[in-house]
């Protein structure tokens, strides 16, 4: 196997990874990205709406308002002081990306124009801000490609289309990964003192999402694999507005913009369950709205699926009833600058054109809040105590800080993945200085080369293509917006049947080596199960409702019992593992604590967990 | 409704298919709003997992999937089965050399893009508060259209002057380069005109057309390249395009 020795070694090459590299470059350490898409391809790209940051360009905002909106929307699983941490360096950060020249739209005072977005708000929740950074609805498009610029300028080496595979562990420290060469079959050895995971999510595992194919969580089960624990995985987030059936996102930017959720009776319902920030409150209120909207039988056409109305006269009529100023009433030319893409995407898939008709939308497996627990510096956390394993990095969806809680607010994906991509960077090339090269295991790679030869080898009668259609199904029936004992143990039942076929009955197609991409989407699929699995086990174990975590058994939040993280792990052999799982991972509540430290008031205190609403 | 696909394949690893060779399949039972995406996958998933392809997001921004359907440029996430009707045909895109089926090598390709300096320029102190740089959204929407480029090589491989010469960096390059040339807050717009007045620049442009329907994201591209003739020609980049007819 071909052996290449890097300071660092990026995996992944969104946003997240992206970041990193340019920050650990910029200290000093020799990079290599290694991703199994070009850069350009990943999924940071399809990001709309824009990324959250206390400028204050349009509206008085501070980080602290920031901070605040974070962790109530978290529903105060959030960690207090890596919230706080976002939303400081989420201005600096900002900035940093319109100096590397990235596109944001402008004021009238020639500032980084900024909307209003789901659950951000001003002075602890007094109304709505605008607070998200944007270009046009294509944000996570120009920071992809602005980062990817700044990477080709500061002559950052790339291996695209190189899939990691596992990772390489040499006395508790991580020594590097091993990669399989896309375009030859070939595996490789990537020595690094540091290893930092930034390989997305795994939205895959549903069969409603907005998630791109590739998004398999690979970087977060070849941690899992390699005995690392998973925080909080039984929280993963559904954006109230996939368009139907299809579950492609329609940013949360349309109802920022003035468009609302209609159900069949022509109402807007969110009025009913939120009644201050109605369409704007946070993603897991309004998607569990739509689902009891269709239970009620008031979905359109009762398929499951509402409207999302933003045609001119509709959001004018709201504007009015609400006595907005003139001034920010909209046009169809409006709807059309603001929200190019949105209008490319129904008139391409759909036929509609959302300034003549409303889109028909429903929840879409979306966020994992979840994922490689980390600190604020991107080190990865391998017990409740906060050890750390040196080497181990990891940002971005697949990381789990915690500053998402159990519901990420819209924009904090962005913000996530370039504040702590740049902390992460920073940290390595830190780190990289001072560390020693572990020598490489003498049968390095074996074990995972031995793994692809018993897939590819399948002749068995199971299709992947068939496996993973089943799995998502049983996610989404089961493990989906709403939860309780009977689903989650169906679902695991499920699971475990999927995981005996994929182990002893898997078919293979393709044998040969280059671009083999039967094998690599069966191992993918292999990554979705183990991912789903643990989900599911955790989901069945916290019994409370929080954030996007919603069990029908247990409907209430359980500040008493459950304000903690949980940390599963897996072991044993892969056909048959074993899991375990465990809540000693207590939330840091840092900000609530100084603010009793001051004798403020409880009725004062901004950090106490309350009840949520919107 | 049944359609049936014919396919461009070939697999330099299995004796007997090194070679480009057609190939048919029927589908059953498909929804004309059905995304080609989504077909090419059921073929690959349901009967055959050897077909090879280049996929991610699905709805037309990564930049994946670019393919030559039907004898057109498209994403295929990006064209439903409606738009083509029962008989379909997908074959890689042309002047690149293919690895496997529908999967080329996009290094030329990339090769282009890294060549025009694709990267924004500016060596001037940043702002002494702290904050952004100044532009005014008027300024902004001058370069709008080519920051929407997904870099999928649909403009690139439908023409005809690439076909001809390799060398040639062709339209997608040009739209990159387009992209800072005209960024008021960007200084190298005269080294990046430079780079694109050289004879495997803009020049090989004949304003053939091919790449502006070629472009899944409706990107105005020969416009943006005789913008980037006439800065050359004109040896400015200020005042080419005027607000008022911004794209």
């Amino acid at each position: 196997m071909q052996v290449h020795k890097h300071d660092a070694i990026i995996i992944g090459a969104g946003g997240a990874g992206l970041m990193a590299a340019l920050y650990a470059s910029k200290g000093g350490a020799d990079v290599a990205v290694v991703s199994k898409l070009y850069p350009t391809r990943s999924h940071t790209g399809t990001a709309q709406g824009g990324i959250g940051a206390a400028l204050g360009n349009l509206d008085e905002d501070k980080p602290i308002y920031h901070t605040y909106d974070t962790v109530k929307g978290g529903d105060y699983l959030t960690d207090q002081a890596a919230a706080k941490i976002l939303a400081e360096n989420a201005v600096d950060a900002v900035i940093e990306l319109e100096h590397m020249g990235l596109p944001f739209d402008r004021t009238s005072a020639k500032r980084i124009s900024q909307r209003r977005f789901g659950g951000h708000t001003r002075n602890f929740g007094e109304e709505l801000v605008r607070r998200a950074c944007h270009a046009a609805d294509r944000t996570g498009h120009m920071i992809l490609q602005t980062l990817y610029q700044q990477c080709i300028k500061n002559e950052v080496s790339f291996f695209d289309e190189f899939q990691v595979v596992d990772m390489i562990v040499v006395d508790g420290v991580c020594a590097g990964v091993v990669a399989i060469e896309l375009g030859s079959g070939e595996f490789h050895i990537f020595h690094g003192k540091a290893s930092f995971f930034a390989t997305g999510g795994w939205g895959r595992c549903w069969s409603v999402t907005s998630n791109a194919h590739s998004l398999t969580g690979d970087g977060a089960a070849i941690a899992l694999r390699r005995g690392l624990p998973l925080e909080d995985m039984e929280f993963f987030q559904f954006h109230p507005t996939g368009i139907y059936r299809m579950g492609i996102l329609i940013t949360e930017g349309v109802r920022g913009e003035g468009g609302v959720l209609i159900n069949s009776q022509g109402e807007r319902f969110m009025e009913r369950y939120a009644p201050s920030a109605k369409d704007l409150a946070s993603r897991d209120v309004v998607s569990r709205a739509i689902y009891l909207e269709t239970r009620a039988g008031r979905s359109i056409k009762d398929r499951g699926y509402v409207h999302l109305d933003v045609r001119p006269q509709t959001v004018n009529r709201y504007f009015a009833e609400e006595g907005r100023d003139r001034g920010d009433f909209i046009d169809a030319a409006a709807v059309e600058r603001k929200l190019p893409d949105i209008l490319d995407f129904c008139r391409t898939y759909l036929g509609v054109d959302p300034v003549k008709e409303p889109m028909p939308v429903q929840p879409t497996a979306h966020y994992a809040m979840g994922g490689i627990p980390t600190n604020v510096d991107a080190e990865v956390i391998i017990d409740a105590a906060g050890a750390i394993m040196p080497g181990a990095y990891a940002a971005g969806e697949t990381a789990c800080v915690s500053v998402h809680g159990a519901n990420r607010l819209g924009t904090n994906s962005l913000v996530d993945l370039v504040v702590f991509g740049r902390r992460g960077g920073m940290k390595v090339a830190e780190y990289v200085k001072g560390a020693d090269w572990k020598p490489l295991p003498a049968n390095v790679g074996a074990e995972i080369h031995a793994e692809f030869d018993r897939i590819r080898g399948g002749s068995g009668s199971s299709r992947p293509g068939e496996l993973r259609q089943l799995m998502q199904q049983t996610m989404m029936e089961n493990v989906g917006v709403f939860r309780t004992e009977e689903t989650l143990q169906q679902g695991i039942e499920d699971l475990a049947e999927l995981r005996e076929r994929f182990h002893k009955d898997l078919q293979i197609d393709d044998k040969s080596r280059v671009f083999n991409t039967d094998l690599m989407e069966a191992w993918e699929l292999g990554c979705l199960i183990d991912l789903a699995d643990v989900t599911a086990r955790a989901a069945l174990e916290r019994k409370e409702s929080r954030g996007a975590h919603s069990r029908e058994d247990f409907k209430a939040r359980d500040d008493e019992n459950w304000m903690a993280h949980s940390l599963a792990s897996m072991s044993g052999e892969m056909s048959d593992p074993h899991f375990e799982l465990n809540f000693d991972l207590k939330v840091d509540l840092s900000l609530w604590e100084e603010e009793i430290a001051q004798g403020i008031p409880e009725d004062q205190q901004k950090f106490r967990p309350i009840e949520r609403v919107y | 409704m049944d359609v049936t696909f014919k396919i461009r394949r070939q697999n330099p690893d299995i004796p007997g298919k090194e070679k480009p060779y057609w190939q048919e399949f029927v589908l059953r039972d498909v929804d004309p709003t059905d995304r080609i995406l989504e077909t090419l996958h059921r073929i690959k998933w349901e009967q055959d997992g050897t077909l090879s392809l280049r996929r991610s997001c699905a709805h037309g921004i990564c930049g994946s999937d670019a393919m030559r359907i039907n004898g057109v440029n498209r994403l295929a996430c990006k064209i439903l089965v409606r738009d083509l009707g029962e008989r379909i045909q997908v074959e890689p895109i042309l002047g690149m050399p293919v690895i496997k089926d529908l999967i080329v090598d996009m290094e030329p390709f990339f090769d282009h893009y890294r060549q025009v300096m694709p990267f924004f320029v500016n060596e001037d102190p940043l702002p002494a508060d702290g904050r952004e740089r100044l532009q005014t959204q008027a300024d902004r929407e001058l370069f709008d259209d080519t920051t929407k480029c997904i870099l999928c090589a649909c403009c690139t491989t439908s023409c005809p002057s690439f076909w001809a010469n390799g060398h040639y960096v062709g339209p997608a390059a040009i739209v990159q380069a387009h992209r800072f040339i005209f960024d008021t807050r960007d200084q190298a717009g005269k080294e990046r005109l430079d780079i694109l007045s050289e004879p495997n620049g803009v020049w090989r442009c004949r304003t053939i057309f091919n790449c502006t329907p070629a472009c899944p994201r409706e990107i105005e591209v020969t416009k943006a390249i005789g913008e980037v003739k006439l800065a050359i020609r004109k040896g400015k980049t200020v005042g080419i395009i005027q607000p008022n007819v911004a794209h």
